[in-house]
């Protein structure tokens, strides 16, 4: 054998077999079957994007540039109409929504994290993950008769006391049916994916800077505010960007509480505002064809926008946590 | 403190002085508040709770920089916030849970679950009729969903885990992505697909379209997760004994993580079984019963909610908060199975 190899080069016997990946008639029939599986995915995102576009052509065609400058919704009458006022209140709802979330989700995920004791830590991450998991019609249901009612002092007494802020000024003392409960509905519901993702996250910070943190006499809250927070901050971006992305589609909530109106207000706390989403769900059972054809427009245009925000997000909170990929 | 000799502590622990400090605070917070509440205008309780929870952390920063100065202070304040925070997000849990099981019990009946809305008139009853028409809606619309994103969801997560082919980062990027769509987009698309350009009209069979494609993103994800926690020795032990890659995958892979692929399942049905939106423009509901998926409007649980509470009778509110409890119970039914399945796994 030594001497066989030290009398080099010899010629191989038996023949030299390339290493070529030749699959039997089952792996190629497994793998078209499963990259076709996997195409579907690109293929009804295209679909998405090319029926939606079909059915919105005559109503974008009708309407041309005042699809976004109108604030009237009456396609089946006078024929005028544009998502200006209500592209304007899903963002307003979608970012008061945020602003109440943000705070809620990163102590929560911190709670978790670092606060809790580790034994309850399952149970925690599995209470989240029920808030998840409840309907969004049970969350506009509950908003709509319970917090709304409860919610009629607070916004009182913000726009008696606060009213010098724009946002909290009204113009009549009636409360309720406004973007202010939607976006605390709202808020809730964006409330566990904000929190899983930072988790997510957070989780991942090297130990050892958190242990030396604290090695070195900084307290917890120092630890967090030196060492984790700085680490997490663009994942933590990302996270609120993906909650703005629910907020921004969140519909039948929406659609049981706001009271609709089509003008621009920043009065949060008056009845009134508006919301795509919602309004496609609230006039599409009584739409007549012209009136469907503008509300596949206008569900279009949140499509555009929530895939645009929701991509964007994916893309801040992969750069963040390269290491392992955050699931939800 | 005496200076003979600095007492041990440990860093995150409280001392007997520390926990009189809290309840001191928390008790003087909340008399103070009640004696103002009491001699000026104030009222209301979210505002009695929000102004003694302001003076209890004013009480507690005072206390804690008094005798312990001002790092530990700011950890104190933000420990006590940090849980606040947890607390609220799981109150918000509770108040939902509580407060549906309160308004949906009395509206439960034998007959809620077997008699539809046919025969029912604006004045009878919330006892009068049932969603039976819409459970059977919910069964077939779900179970049709199920049937189809479940395979594909798997598939996809065998591409994206066994196969791992050239597109994967890019099939994987746009998983998630779709698992951003608003759900009424998801209803939208097949709508003008399936009810309007192929000339279908509304059917339980659509509204199942719509929700496989929300179901989709969600089993695909869950069961590349369970893939990936297949140990790589089963694979290479079953290549290295000859067998080729799709044998490999259906006889050692795939019942490997059966029980995590059952969960990825479920976790799907979870997802979409209390969907609203995209059943408006599917299914579109209807009174009574239509047991064939394919053709003619169907009703749902979620559906019969919805039309239900936007009423104005009593008696229809009623029977939405029915509905809603007995779509909750499903939806936490679910849950459950969910994790107890994910656990024999664990326990195997």
């Amino acid at each position: 054998m030594v001497s066989a190899l030290a009398d080099a080069p010899v010629a191989p016997s038996p023949e030299r077999r390339d290493l070529h990946d030749t699959p039997t008639v089952g792996d190629r029939v497994f793998r078209t079957v499963v990259t076709g599986a996997a195409w579907s995915v690109l293929v009804v995102l295209g679909l998405i994007g090319t029926f939606l576009s079909l059915q919105a052509w005559p109503a974008l065609h009708d309407a041309g540039r005042h699809f976004f400058t109108v604030f009237e919704w009456d396609p089946d009458g006078t024929g005028r109409f544009g998502i200006a006022a209500v592209l304007a209140g899903t963002v307003t709802i979608a970012l008061l929504a945020l602003v109440l979330a943000l705070p809620v989700s990163l102590g929560t995920a911190l709670f978790i994290n670092e606060y809790a004791p580790k034994r309850l830590y399952g149970a925690l991450t599995m209470l989240i993950d029920l808030l998840a998991a409840i309907p969004s019609l049970i969350f506009g249901m509950w908003g709509l008769t319970y917090l709304q009612p409860h919610l009629e002092g607070t916004s009182r007494w913000l726009s008696d006391h606060v009213g010098f802020v724009p946002i909290f000024s009204t113009n009549r003392p009636v409360f309720g049916s406004s973007m202010f409960v939607c976006g605390l509905v709202v808020a809730l519901m964006i409330v566990p994916i904000i929190t899983s993702v930072t988790r997510e996250v957070l989780s991942q910070a090297p130990r050892a800077t958190c242990e030396a943190a604290l090695a070195l006499g900084g307290s917890r809250w120092g630890m967090i505010r030196r060492v984790l927070l700085p680490y997490g901050r663009s994942g933590i971006v990302g996270a609120s960007m993906l909650g703005l992305g629910r907020a921004l589609g969140e519909t039948i909530a929406i659609a049981l509480i706001l009271s609709f109106n089509y003008r621009i207000t920043a009065h949060v706390l008056e009845p009134g505002g508006g919301s795509i989403a919602g309004l496609i769900a609230n006039s599409f059972p009584e739409a007549g064809d012209a009136g469907r054809h503008a509300l596949v427009a206008a569900g279009l245009a949140l499509f555009v926008l929530t895939l645009a925000v929701n991509t964007v997000a994916r893309i801040v909170v992969r750069r963040s946590a390269p290491s392992r990929q955050v699931v939800l | 403190m005496t200076t003979a000799a600095p007492v041990r502590r440990r860093p995150g622990g409280m001392t007997h002085e520390d926990v009189i400090a809290g309840v001191g605070a928390a008790g003087l917070a909340v008399v103070v508040t009640a004696v103002a509440f009491l001699l000026t205008p104030l009222a209301g309780s979210f505002g009695f709770v929000l102004t003694a929870y302001v003076l209890f952390l004013a009480l507690l920063t005072i206390d804690s920089r008094r005798r312990l100065g001002g790092v530990i202070a700011t950890d104190r304040v933000a420990s006590v916030l940090v849980g606040t925070c947890g607390a609220v997000a799981l109150a918000a849990l509770g108040l939902i849970l509580w407060y549906v099981i309160d308004r949906g019990v009395p509206g439960l009946h034998r007959g809620f679950f077997t008699k539809t809305l046919d025969s029912v008139g604006p004045l009878d009853p919330a006892t009068d009729g049932g969603a039976g028409h819409a459970i059977v809606g919910t069964l077939e619309q779900v179970g049709l969903a199920a049937l189809i994103s479940t395979p594909l969801g798997i598939l996809t997560a065998v591409y994206l885990s066994e196969l791992r082919g050239r597109i994967a980062p890019i099939i994987r990027f746009f998983v998630d992505s779709m698992s951003g769509i608003p759900s009424i987009v998801a209803g939208l698309f097949i709508y003008t697909l399936w009810v309007v350009q192929l000339h279908k009209g509304f059917s339980g069979l659509a509204a199942a379209m719509a929700l496989a494609v929300l179901m989709l993103p969600t089993v695909a994800r869950a069961a590349e997760e369970m893939l990936a926690l297949v140990p790589g020795g089963l694979r290479e032990s079953a290549l290295a004994l000859g067998s080729p890659h799709w044998r490999s995958v259906t006889r050692i892979v795939l019942p490997t993580a059966r029980s995590g692929l059952a969960t990825a399942a479920i976790l799907g049905v979870a997802r979409v079984a209390g969907e609203t939106a995209p059943l408006l423009m599917t299914a579109f509901g209807n009174d009574s019963l239509n047991a064939d998926p394919t053709k003619g409007a169907q009703s749902s649980l979620s559906l019969f909610a919805y039309q239900r509470i936007r009423n104005a009778l009593p008696s229809e509110i009623e029977r939405g908060w029915a509905a809603a409890l007995v779509l909750i119970l499903v939806v936490l039914a679910l849950f459950t199975l969910a994790r107890l399945v994910a656990a024999t796994r664990k326990a195997r």
